[in-house]
């Protein structure tokens, strides 16, 4: 039975093109890309390329790009890397729906010593900026915000931010994980000092992430060893998956704008029928600036859990929430700081599209959730 | 993605006993949508024989809050109103062929529902779940019932707390106070009641709770490293200690007697002082 994959924030399928510019350094072409002898050069000149077209697709300067292992390591080094450029200033200003590689990061960096400001968000999702205006201090070392919502798809105004942060003369970084490859992103217009990107979510493998750091930033490396990466990052390169990552990257930057239109089509066809069909649902999340993937919507009455594993047996694959699927029966973060309702939490569904996904699909779906729904809603004290 | 048991995917998919029974003989409601789960039992009993004869389900909840409730239904039916009252979270969880650690609360929920319905039929007040005070604010849990969970599941971490209750599964706020039930849970009933505060000790109560808390507190973590720790004596406030083992030469012995004084300041009286013999 067909997989109807709609988990793309989660991760997303190997495209079969970045599958086959691995196999070779998965297979003959295992030289060591820092060896002198031609066997492993080849390998280095691949991971150059590499390079060169995931720079291309943010219109960086490849020199400015380096690889990670993924975009937690990404975050986590831009952060780092922020402080211990300037160690007197120990003030860091962050958001409370970032993705936990940069929360938890920033939670830690509190128990350190370090004071950390957690902004607010509005009810769908956006950002005061006059609250972070008035966060920066003379102490802030760096403002780390991210490009666009994992759980929502709501996207913060960045260049509005840079604008706000930069004429501070503080360091700004964003993770664009989810944003990287769904909209178009251009450092030359955007004056961010480092921008996270990760493989797997833009049909790479997983395994590698990048880190953009502009030219003239200071920098000061998290992974301490070798001179890989220009002694900005030790650690023999994942070249399989780093070959992937060029090649993903090739194709995103062909397919931007016709996927970009292609899956907003996609979820906004979804997104309305759902509505349409399951009374007492609702989007969560401001529906102007969001990423033209994403859909986030709360079923009241219903638990996402139960429903997450109702679509499982029709092998549809989203995403929940609700506290039952978190693992620490935390219910997410994101829409508490949203202060939407726990009853809507607990029934909060995210699909998530993709370019592989087909009118097929949303067929399929329209069909399946509303007598999910229903049925779920019949089994609750709570139905109707 | 849960790991659960087939007959947990069975009871979720396929549900028994689904429903509500019209007219019932006896009714238990717990939970509430605000905290993710919330289950409503209906029962036909037979007023003579007390034999449950039907047992409905309605579950508001995640896979396994509906095949515990589900579950519940199964085992209860065909039973009397004494055989359904030994009726335990564990047997329920069992039923499933266990549960994940973190799903035991459902099992719980499940039980309190057929103990509410039961203690109605049988003309009892119902015990109000939300009796006591709110220790878990974000899921309305009370001191009471996580207090009573785990004495019933013999619990002794915060994580389990919430894996059984849910208490602290929210903000986590509440996880220092969870943990301080937790120790007095564990610290004996006499120390559940000297931790009253104005509540004065007497002497002998002193020493019988000093002597339960090396005993039952301090010794078991000693004993992990092959030390040892064995109360001498009690002088008004002095607490004289003697430690054995691996501890007698140990550099860090110095440390491990502040840390016997602090536990017994904290949970005995701010006045003692710990000396070794």
């Amino acid at each position: 039975m067909k997989v109807i994959y709609l988990d793309n924030n989660a991760t997303t399928k190997v495209a079969d093109e970045a599958v086959e510019a691995m196999l070779p350094y998965h297979g003959s072409l295992y030289g060591n890309p820092s060896s002198m002898h031609t066997f492993g050069g080849q390998v280095h000149a691949k991971i150059e390329h590499a390079r060169e077209a995931v720079a291309k697709l943010i219109n960086a300067d490849p020199s400015e790009m380096i690889f990670t292992s993924c975009g937690t390591e990404s975050d986590n080094t831009a952060i780092m890397s922020a402080l211990q450029s300037d160690p007197e200033k120990k003030h860091v200003i962050t958001t409370r729906v970032e993705h936990p590689a940069v929360l938890n990061f920033c939670k830690t960096l509190a128990r350190r010593g370090y004071d950390v400001t957690f902004l607010p968000v509005d009810k769908s999702g956006r950002l005061d900026l006059d609250e972070l205006s008035s966060a920066i201090t003379d102490n802030t070392a760096v403002v780390s915000i991210m490009y666009a919502n994992n759980e929502t798809g709501v996207i913060f105004p960045v260049k509005e931010i840079a604008e706000i942060v930069k004429s501070r003369g503080i360091l700004l970084h964003t993770d664009a994980v989810q944003a990287v490859s769904k909209i178009p992103l251009d450092v030359k217009k955007l004056p961010v000092d480092m921008i996270s990107v990760s493989g797997h979510k833009i049909h790479a493998a997983k395994g590698v992430g990048a880190l953009y750091v502009r030219k003239g930033t200071r920098f000061s490396p998290y992974l301490i060893g070798g001179h890989q990466e220009k002694s900005r990052r030790a650690g023999t390169e994942n070249v399989a998956s780093i070959a992937g990552f060029g090649k993903a990257c090739e194709l995103a930057e062909q397919y931007l704008r016709e996927e970009h239109a292609k899956t907003r089509l996609l979820r906004d066809r979804l997104e309305q029928g759902l509505l349409q069909s399951c009374p007492d649902a609702r989007i969560n999340g401001d529906r102007e600036n969001r990423l033209p993937n994403t859909t986030n919507i709360s079923f009241e009455y219903v638990e996402g859990e139960a429903i997450l594993l109702r679509l499982n047996e029709d092998n549809i694959c989203a995403s929940s929430g609700s506290a039952c699927t978190s693992g620490s029966l935390e219910p997410s973060h994101v829409l508490r700081a949203m202060g939407v309702p726990f009853t809507a939490i607990h029934g909060s569904i995210r699909f998530s599209l993709s370019r592989y996904n087909t009118d097929e699909d949303i067929d399929i779906v329209l069909d399946r959730v509303p007598k999910i729904i229903k049925e779920l809603r019949e089994l609750s004290p709570y139905g109707r | 993605m849960w790991d659960y048991t087939e007959k947990v995917k069975e009871l979720f998919l396929h549900p028994k006993n689904a429903g509500e029974i019209k007219d019932p003989d006896a009714v238990g409601e717990i939970g509430n949508i605000v905290c993710g789960d919330a289950l409503k039992l209906t029962l036909k009993i037979d007023k003579k024989t007390e034999k449950i004869l039907d047992a409905k389900f309605q579950t508001f909840g995640c896979a396994s809050a509906i095949a515990s409730s589900s579950a519940l239904t199964e085992i209860i039916k065909g039973k009397t109103v004494d055989e359904a009252l030994k009726v335990t979270n564990d047997d329920i969880a069992q039923y499933l062929h266990g549960l994940p650690r973190e799903k035991m609360h459902c099992s719980v929920m499940g039980q309190e529902a057929l103990a509410a319905a039961l203690a109605g039929y049988r003309g009892a007040k119902i015990p109000e779940p939300e009796e006591g005070e709110i220790v878990c604010k974000c899921f309305g849990v009370t001191d009471r019932k996580i207090r009573r969970t785990i004495k019933e599941n013999r619990l002794k971490s915060v994580e389990d707390v919430t894996n059984f209750t849910k208490a602290g599964g929210g903000c986590g706020e509440c996880a220092p106070e969870i943990e301080k039930i937790l120790k007095e849970v564990w610290a004996g009933k006499a120390d559940e009641k000297a931790l009253k505060p104005g509540k004065k000790l007497t002497n002998i109560r002193k020493i019988a709770l000093i002597q339960d808390i090396v005993e039952k507190e301090i010794r078991p973590g000693l004993q992990a490293h092959g030390g040892g720790v064995e109360l001498i004596d009690v002088d008004a406030d002095r607490v004289i200690v003697s430690l054995r083992g691996m501890c007698t030469d140990c550099l860090m012995a110095d440390v491990t007697i502040k840390e016997i004084e602090k536990k017994l300041r904290e949970l005995v009286s701010e006045k003692l002082t710990v000396e070794a013999e």
